[in-house]
């Protein structure tokens, strides 16, 4: 058991668009262990959601892995796409953002359940069934029996979202891939959802990956986090870690504009600017346009190297309190 | 639901009955049965006695009323032109029309739902440009035009297939072609359309995220979504081949239908015919519309039918 659950490296995607070559992931590298719960953050459009597809292996023209490797239990699947065919739903699970539109209007949830047991479990219908009424009970579903024959318009958004998890779990997966699965719901909806995940995730050791661009909601939920930016790992390490000691001025930017607990006195700020274009994306730092400490030498990639405080960064500056002048600046 | 139906069978009713109301009158205002049916050399008794015989020397108010009453015993009155009740020239005729509409709109169905499908999953591949190129093609040739191409080339020239009439099952491959081309084109396209708009919505991912084979998230997911806009249009082609199409065809193929029925009796003045035939096109059109509207809410529970 030494192979991690799920290993990326140095994954590249691009879409090859009429503009030009998107770049949406430019050398990712990560590993997930059995159990383990990590945070994938940032702003919209940085490639969150491209890296998740790549794992579940669903990049579609004109998008392409151009360069990299992803691993299961060891096992390339890159190299051996077939292999995905089997995995997708059974042992890697997805939950998406808008539960209002992720289940198909015209199928009842106890249907859309139980042909994903049927299909990876060959469960005959009514064991499926039972097992769906059971999954139902799992996430917090009231009378299942009746609830599984309804259709996905019959239900509230929160209760939606459980219908996903609880699709998503049906088989059993070793890791759950959920890509902003709060986003879309109000805040007391968000705690409960974030609370079930919790709940199950220690009920049944299952391996987490949290996109979202809410540092809070990965709080709520995740041991580790990786700070995406521009296709990149900006910053990555034990979540108390970045909250306590941000090292890379955009998880520093990230953290000034996310509401917490212990900072709510503070004004909450959003990072000046935008994200780059990701057709012909900056060599260097892709940050530098917006960072308050960037200077020429950020022109060439700084690498992702410790920090010393246990996680990593890249940034030549990283650990200096980048946002500092801003503050004072605000404050006069 | 039963009330909805009976609710929707007794509005078709009236708009039959305003739809024959209009044939009715105009029917009689612009031409002459007794002109057309008599020789030039009639005398002017012989004509009154005929219009007397057939009731046209009524006010047009008593003759539909006439009408009415004799359709509350399906009594169409009778043809004119082949001296037997309409009713049975209507029903005579129809089986060939069905036939006519079923062979061209059913194999145009069949076949342009999977040809969209393909296309939509593979949007601008060569596959996807030959379907869409041809759909184009099928959309821009007039019907009687194709149908003139059709026997030049296979029945002509090739000798494969009869030129006209209904002898065989070999006379029904022309005509049914000839309508089914059209909707096939416009079928397909909205077919691929709606498939391409389709696979862009989230829970097309999710049953991809899944693990749903690519058959089943196509065959399953995504067909029974796009199959109210697909119907619709199939529904509409099918009003469109009842209520003309079939008498281009039928008169080009000499069809014995119900469409070259009506062009017949319309040259020869056959009042009660056409008034025959005008009815139960119309019927058979409320019908399949609320059919249709059932159909649709068997497919969509959503759909609200009170
Ligand atoms: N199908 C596609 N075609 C072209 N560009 C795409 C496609 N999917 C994603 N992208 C681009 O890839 C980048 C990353 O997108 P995404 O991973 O969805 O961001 P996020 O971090 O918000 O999830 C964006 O710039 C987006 O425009
Ligand atoms: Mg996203």
């Amino acid at each position: 058991m030494s192979a991690p659950l799920l290993a990326i490296d140095h994954l590249e995607v691009v879409f090859d668009t009429r503009g030009g070559a998107v770049e949406a992931v430019r050398g990712v590298s990560l590993a997930v262990a059995r159990g383990e719960t990590l945070g994938l953050v940032g702003e919209s459009g940085c490639g969150k959601s491209v890296t998740a597809q790549a794992v579940m292996g669903l990049i579609d023209p004109p998008g392409r892995i151009l360069a990299g490797d992803i691993r299961w239990e060891g096992r390339s699947l890159t190299r051996d796409p077939k292999g995905w065919a089997r995995l997708r739903g059974s042992e890697i699970a997805m939950v998406f953002q808008d539960p209002m539109t992720s289940l198909n209007p015209l199928m009842s949830v106890g249907d859309q359940i139980v042909e994903t047991l049927r299909y990876h479990k060959r469960l005959g219908r009514s064991a499926a069934r039972r097992r769906a009424a059971e999954l139902f009970g799992q996430v917090g579903i009231g009378a299942p029996e009746r609830r599984l024959d309804q259709l996905p318009h019959e239900f509230s958004g929160g209760m939606r979202q459980r219908v996903m998890i609880a699709m998503a779990l049906a088989c059993e997966p070793k890791l759950l891939i959920a890509d902003e699965p709060t986003t879309a719901l109000d805040v007391t909806v968000q705690a409960q959802i974030v609370d079930l995940l919790n709940e199950l995730q220690a009920e049944l050791g299952l391996a987490i990956i949290l996109i979202t661009h809410d540092l809070g909601v990965a709080a709520g939920l995740c041991r580790d986090v990786a700070v995406m930016y521009a296709g990149r790992i900006v910053e990555m390490g034990p979540i108390d870690t970045l909250f306590a000691a941000p090292a890379h001025p955009y998880s520093q930017g990230l953290l000034r504009s996310t509401p917490t607990l212990t900072a709510s006195e503070r004004r909450l700020v959003a990072i000046p600017g935008a994200p780059p274009r990701l057709i012909g994306p900056p060599t260097g730092c892709a940050f530098l346009a917006r960072c308050p400490i960037g200077d020429e030498a950020c022109r060439r990639l700084p690498p992702l190297a410790p920090t010393g405080a246990g996680g990593r960064a890249a940034c030549f500056k990283a650990g200096r309190d980048a946002w500092a002048d801003a503050r004072e600046a605000a404050a006069n | 639901m039963g009330r909805y139906v009976l609710a929707r069978l007794w509005q078709g009713l009236l708009v039959v009955l305003g739809v024959t109301l209009t044939v009715f009158v105009v029917t009689r205002l612009v031409g002459n049965p007794v002109d057309l049916m008599l020789p030039l050399s009639a005398s002017a008794e012989q004509r009154a006695a005929f219009a007397q015989q057939i009731g046209l020397d009524q006010p047009l108010p008593v003759q539909f009323a006439r009408f009415l009453g004799d359709l509350a015993t399906l009594d169409f009155g009778q043809s004119l032109w082949q001296r037997r009740p309409a009713a049975e020239v209507v029903f005579e005729r129809l089986p060939n029309t069905a036939l006519l509409v079923a062979a061209g709109l059913g194999a145009a169905l069949v076949l342009a739902v999977p040809l969209g499908i393909i296309a939509a999953t593979r949007p601008d591949g060569p596959v996807d440009r030959v379907i869409v190129g041809a759909g184009l093609l099928g959309l821009s040739m007039p019907q009687f035009w194709v149908g003139l191409i059709l026997i030049y080339v296979f029945a002509v020239q090739l000798k494969w297939l009869p030129t006209s009439g209904s002898a065989t099952w070999w006379h029904l491959v022309l005509p049914a072609v000839t309508l089914g081309l059209a909707p096939l084109a416009r079928l397909t396209m909205l077919t691929r359309s709606a498939v391409i708009d389709e696979l862009n919505k989230p829970y097309v991912k999710t049953a991809r995220a899944k693990g749903m084979p690519r058959r089943r998230v196509l065959g399953v997911h995504t067909l029974r979504n796009v199959a109210i806009g697909v119907l619709t249009l199939a529904g509409w082609e099918l009003i469109l081949a009842l209520s003309g199409y079939t008498v281009v065809v039928e008169t080009v193929f000499a069809w014995p239908g119900i469409g070259l029925t009506a062009i017949q009796a319309i040259q020869r003045g056959d009042l009660f015919l056409v008034q025959a035939i005008v009815f139960v096109i119309a019927g058979i059109i409320v019908i399949i519309n609320i059919a249709l509207d059932l159909l649709f809410k068997a497919i969509d529970p959503r759909i609200d039918v009170r």
